[in-house]
């Protein structure tokens, strides 16, 4: 005998503990079986793009922050990088190394909180593994408050260089945040990545090939996870990874498993990159000498970075005046979401949870 | 049940105070006050240690997750349960639009009753206890599944979707874990060879923890995952459910699922000691006090698992129960019964023996059974693919 179900339709959010932000999916149910899924997007909308419009190009670095909020410091280097190549100025080398390390910090606290609501997002009450990344994390952000004093929403990064040379007591405490964290990373794997119930949740669960994955411009871990090799750090070096040795992980499953799996990864080459900017870095002025107010010759400039989530970048365009004449995010997160449908359809609820999880998109990113 | 009554010196001063003020012939008065008597003392001291538990649970878990937890209201905290109780009590209780009104509001009432029947036959301490059944066990099973219904009529009740899936999940989850748990009470009973809780503790020379370590741990999977608990907590499920069946429920309604969920913790702490650890029976400390740190010892082995353990998804759940542990404790049951039939009067040291006899069969069994069943999730078959009606 077969029992006649019918579909049903669930609004996961806005509202909903597990969407990052203020996410809507239009889930169709046929008992815990998704069949069809329709992400809606636009709930943290602000306009950033016609709001930087309006505004000095110095004045859109503080609109950046806003855009991905837990990794602030990338967000200003992708636009002080395009404004730079759109004024035609260069930051001087200790500007470029304190950018570096910035963003490999930032990096870091970004995928602690992606690896972090991995657990959440499995169901451990409270998100124990949440709460340790967030404690390494905290950490980072007290680096970011003697860089600038600010912890979350930072403007770090100028036009031609950075705010201000790192303080005295920041050397110590980058060294002993190097010292600890890999063994924080050995912990935080063994809570999450060996769990023998977190594997058989997540190992061979909504996997993206390697084709699907560059037919729909994901970039960043989770194209990496499928097992391309690409990163703009390598393909298009920035700043000075030129520079510096590390590797590219990368993943072959494309599962939820290998997405946290390759970020986890990142974490320890992070933490190279900064060890090697450590030992380069030479005393010497951090910031070009340039005026607040100043109008850059017609043109256009974009320079993508490897930001957390993947590839990030300002298209500029200048007409010659104060304010860019547009202003163009091509923001990871919302690439991300292309293959929403394809990846949840014909999983299960608590699948399509973790997967969304797993992608590790911001929804301030997202709607911009 | 008045015969095990007559050692209580509040029963027999509530019974005498009652037949002296009204005479003799209203002894049946005086009978039911001083029954009543024990009923309140008993169910509210239980629910007050209900609330403290939750109490001692945010504070574990704050240990484990690296930050303070509750530590303003009173010392330590403690009070912090009378606060949570006092704004729920305060806040304004809500039944939404479109629900089932007399179902949605008598589920947390039927959810807490079973709670409480347990309670009645627990033996706490030497000598005391409310009623000796010589059917205990079964009256446990039975009454516990009550729960059961308590969660379908809150999600049935509630306009929203995601209290029918959590309601809808509890059932299918309950319905298959009645059997291990079942069955893990049977190998009990059949070792105790008697369904009275007294005389399962009395009968226990060495704690069924080391006679049975199979039985205890079918017992300890099954009840974690009757009481919602990680990793089987897939009803509440709050980062895919919101609340589950709660999610509609706010102000006391919502207390009271709450204290039910807190004080059945408890509860089951209270038979897992009762079953497994020789309930009240170990020297030096006074009966109850054991009974209470044995009650303890369960509960912070189920916060422990609750702030390690992600949960299962519910095919996983389910798989879990009648792949590995139902084959299980039916081998648990079969080597049990035939011990006792070869020894029908266990002391120490046959009890001793049985225990070397299973430890060596059924530890290895399990552990091989775990490599024999796959959790490994399959990929979804490709009709869930269909997009008809998009």
């Amino acid at each position: 005998m077969t029992m006649r179900t019918e579909p049903v339709v669930v609004n996961v959010g806005p509202h909903h503990p597990s969407t990052h932000g203020v996410f809507r999916m239009k889930l169709t149910f046929d008992g815990e079986n998704i069949l069809d899924a329709e992400p809606v997007i636009g709930y943290l909308h602000r306009g950033t793009e016609k709001l930087a419009e309006e505004r000095q190009y110095t004045q859109v670095i503080t609109l950046t922050d806003r855009l991905d909020y837990v990794a602030s410091m990338t967000n200003n280097q992708a636009y002080v990088l395009s404004c730079e190549r759109l004024v035609g100025i260069e930051p001087p080398e200790r500007g470029k190394y304190l950018r570096v390390i910035a963003a490999e910090l930032q990096r870091i606290a970004s995928h602690l909180i992606g690896v972090g609501f991995f657990l959440q997002e499995l169901g451990v009450f409270g998100g124990t593994a949440l709460m340790y990344a967030f404690r390494e994390r905290e950490r980072i952000l007290d680096m970011f408050e003697m860089l600038c004093g600010a912890r979350i929403t930072l403007s770090y990064m100028r036009i031609g260089g950075v705010l201000q040379d790192a303080p005295e007591e920041f050397w110590p405490a980058l060294r002993s945040f190097l010292n600890d964290m890999p063994g924080y990373a050995d912990e935080l794997q063994a809570l999450v990545f060996d769990s023998e119930i977190v594997r058989s949740r997540a190992i061979g669960v909504a996997p993206v090939s390697a084709e699907d994955a560059i037919a729909a411009s994901f970039t960043g871990p989770i194209l990496r996870a499928s097992g391309v090799e690409w990163d703009w750090r390598k393909a298009a070096p920035y700043d000075v990874y030129d520079r510096v040795e590390f590797d590219v992980p990368t993943c072959e499953g494309g599962d939820n498993y290998d997405r946290f799996w390759v970020r986890m990864l990142e974490v320890r080459q992070s933490l190279r990159i900064i060890e090697q900017c450590c030992e380069q870095i030479e005393p010497g002025p951090v910031r070009t000498t340039m005026a607040m107010l100043f109008r850059p010759p017609p043109g256009e400039s974009y320079v993508p970075i490897e930001a957390p989530k993947g590839e990030l970048g300002f298209y500029l365009v200048s007409d010659g005046t104060i304010a860019p004449y547009r202003c163009h995010v091509r923001s990871p997160s919302f690439m991300s979401l292309t293959l929403f449908r394809e990846m949840l359809v014909g999983w299960k609820l608590a699948d399509a949870i973790v997967t969304l999880g797993s992608l590790d998109f911001n929804m301030g990113e997202v709607d911009r | 049940m008045g015969e095990t009554l007559a050692g209580n010196v509040i029963y027999r001063n509530v019974y005498e105070f009652v037949q002296d003020l009204l005479g003799e012939e209203w002894s049946w008065v005086a009978y039911a006050a001083a029954g009543m008597a024990i009923i309140l003392l008993v169910t509210n001291a239980v629910m007050l240690i209900g609330t403290l538990y939750t109490w001692f649970e945010r504070r574990l878990l704050g240990r484990f997750q690296g930050r303070l937890g509750p530590n303003r209201a009173g010392p330590f905290g403690v009070l912090q349960p009378i606060a949570d109780a006092i704004k729920l009590i305060s806040k304004e209780d809500i039944i939404a639009l479109g629900a089932d009104r007399i179902v949605f509001t008598l589920a947390p009432v039927v959810m807490l009753a079973p709670t409480l029947l347990v309670l009645a036959v627990i033996p706490f301490g030497a000598g005391s206890w409310v009623a000796d059944l010589n059917v205990a066990v079964l009256y446990i099973a039975a009454v516990s599944g009550i729960s059961t219904i308590a969660v379908m009529m809150a999600g049935y009740a509630s306009p929203n979707s995601f209290s029918l899936f959590g309601s809808m999940r509890a059932v299918a989850m309950l319905v298959s874990y009645e059997v291990p748990l079942v069955m893990a009470l049977l190998g009990v009973t059949v070792l105790a060879q008697s369904m009275s809780l007294v005389s399962i503790v009395e009968a226990q020379a060495l704690p069924f923890l080391l006679v049975t370590p199979l039985g205890a741990l079918i017992f300890l999977a099954a009840v974690s995952a009757e009481l919602n608990r990680a990793p089987f907590d897939v009803t509440e499920a709050e980062s895919e459910l919101v609340a589950g069946y709660m999610t509609e429920y706010s102000g006391m309604k919502y207390g009271v699922f709450m204290l039910a969920e807190f004080t059945n913790t408890v509860v089951a702490g209270a038979i897992f000691a009762v079953l497994f650890l020789q309930g009240w029976k170990w020297p030096i400390l006074p009966s109850h006090v054991w009974f209470l740190l044995k009650v303890a010892g369960f509960v912070f082995v189920a916060i422990w698992v609750r702030a390690t353990l992600p949960r299962y998804r519910l095919d996983q759940i389910l798989a879990v129960a009648w792949k590995y542990l139902f084959p299980l404790s039916l081998i648990n049951v079969l080597l049990l019964a035939a011990e006792v039939i070869v020894w029908p009067e266990p002391g120490a040291a046959e009890l001793g023996i049985m225990s070397a006899i299973n430890w060596a069969v059924t530890i290895p069994a399990a552990v091989l059974w775990s490599k024999v069943v796959s959790l490994r999730t399959a990929p979804p078959v490709a009709a869930a693919f269909s997009t008809e009606g998009r």
